[in-house]
């Protein structure tokens, strides 16, 4: 028999861990906010795909087999002795979407980075999220010399759900960061209260 | 997700690259394929339990002696890795230096064998009640 067992909701004596998943585009620095917020350095682990990976990659005229390797870097936030938090930074490719369906499973939810040089950039994480309905806020990285646009400009952008929070922030500045996943929490915690009324209404 | 690394490359067909080198990497060390370890398994055991990234492996302290078991270096590598605190799924492939899918299926032996248990994560679209996340959002901000 397996002795695998499910937490007790709201048990203190099961350890919790909760996911948050950080998206956006390539190099929009996802694992920059994930290194500032996080108490250990960046860990990166590494999926392996073969088949599937075949299936999108040009192999043509290469004649050794293609193992493609996708690296997802993520860190950690103690909250105390048995509630710890993971952030994990999503593969930028768009071709290694279908990795985030496994991430996404029991998400609490997740942070789109956005950069307004090139917001399109985020689109396809903002859709993936509304679709899936997984509450995210979208978090505006301002890189230096990139034109300050405001909130509900980036909001209007994105064409954003009524109620998506945008926030600007610096990835690289914890305070920042921590603002950021706080808010999170929060939009998180209202979505689902929101659902449960829903559902018994 | 499919996983199925291709076992069935065998030295002699793969050699034919008439690279005697080939097997050594000088900075990487030896190449190893990865699902050698497992020998060629690329899904856990016949429990069939798919670990979460954070899934939580703790050592059963009812577990039996580990010289005893039928457990391979990388096995025991998990194991020690777990030894000072609780791991997740993704700490302890980083950790190992081994890809996701590879730990999966060695974390799949270990609760087979009744060394570990993992605790599963919050279920999908089920969040954790509301006290967890003022305590969460309480945390982030002592930080």
């Amino acid at each position: 028999m397996v002795s695998e067992h499910s937490d007790a909701p709201g048990g203190d004596s099961a350890a919790l861990a909760l996911k948050i998943l950080v998206a956006g585009g390539f190099g929009v620095g996802k694992t920059t906010l994930v290194g500032a917020v996080s108490e250990i350095r960046p860990l990166r682990t590494e999926e392996l795909l073969s088949e599937a990976g075949q299936s999108v990659d040009d192999t043509d005229g290469v004649d050794h087999k293609t193992t493609t390797t996708v690296a997802m870097d993520f860190g950690r936030i103690t909250i105390r002795s048995g509630l710890s938090l993971y952030l994990f930074g999503t593969p930028g490719q768009d071709r290694f979407w279908f990795l985030w369906d496994e991430l996404s499973q029991g998400a609490l939810g997740a942070v789109v980075l956005a950069d307004t040089r090139r917001l399109e950039d985020c689109f396809p994480a903002v859709d993936y999220f509304e679709h899936r309905h997984i509450p995210f806020v979208v978090a505006v990285n301002c890189f230096a010399g990139a034109r300050r646009h405001g909130a509900t400009d980036v909001s209007r952008a994105l064409d954003l759900d009524r109620g998506t929070p945008v926030v600007l922030c610096d990835a690289r500045d914890r305070d920042s960061g921590k603002e950021v996943l706080i808010r999170l929490v929060e939009y998180a915690g209202r979505m689902h209260t929101a659902r449960l009324l829903d559902s018994v209404g | 997700m499919q996983m199925t690394e291709d076992m069935t490359g065998t030295p002699s067909e793969e050699g034919a690259a008439e690279e005697g080198s080939h097997w050594y990497d000088n900075e990487a060390g030896p190449l190893v394929r990865p699902y050698a370890m497992t020998g060629g398994r690329t899904r856990p055991g016949p429990s069939g339990v798919r670990f979460d990234l954070i899934a939580l492996v703790t050592l059963d302290p009812g577990a039996p002696a580990v010289d005893d078991a039928p457990l391979g270096p990388e096995h025991r590598n998990l194991l020690d890795l777990c030894r000072p605190e609780t791991q997740s799924v993704a700490e302890l492939a980083a950790g190992a230096d081994l890809p996701l899918g590879v730990v999966r299926v060695l974390l799949g032996d270990l609760l087979e064998l009744g060394c570990v248990t993992v605790s599963r994560p919050v279920p999908p679209a089920q969040l954790p009640d509301e006290r967890i996340l003022r305590e969460v959002i309480e945390g982030l901000r002592a930080l």
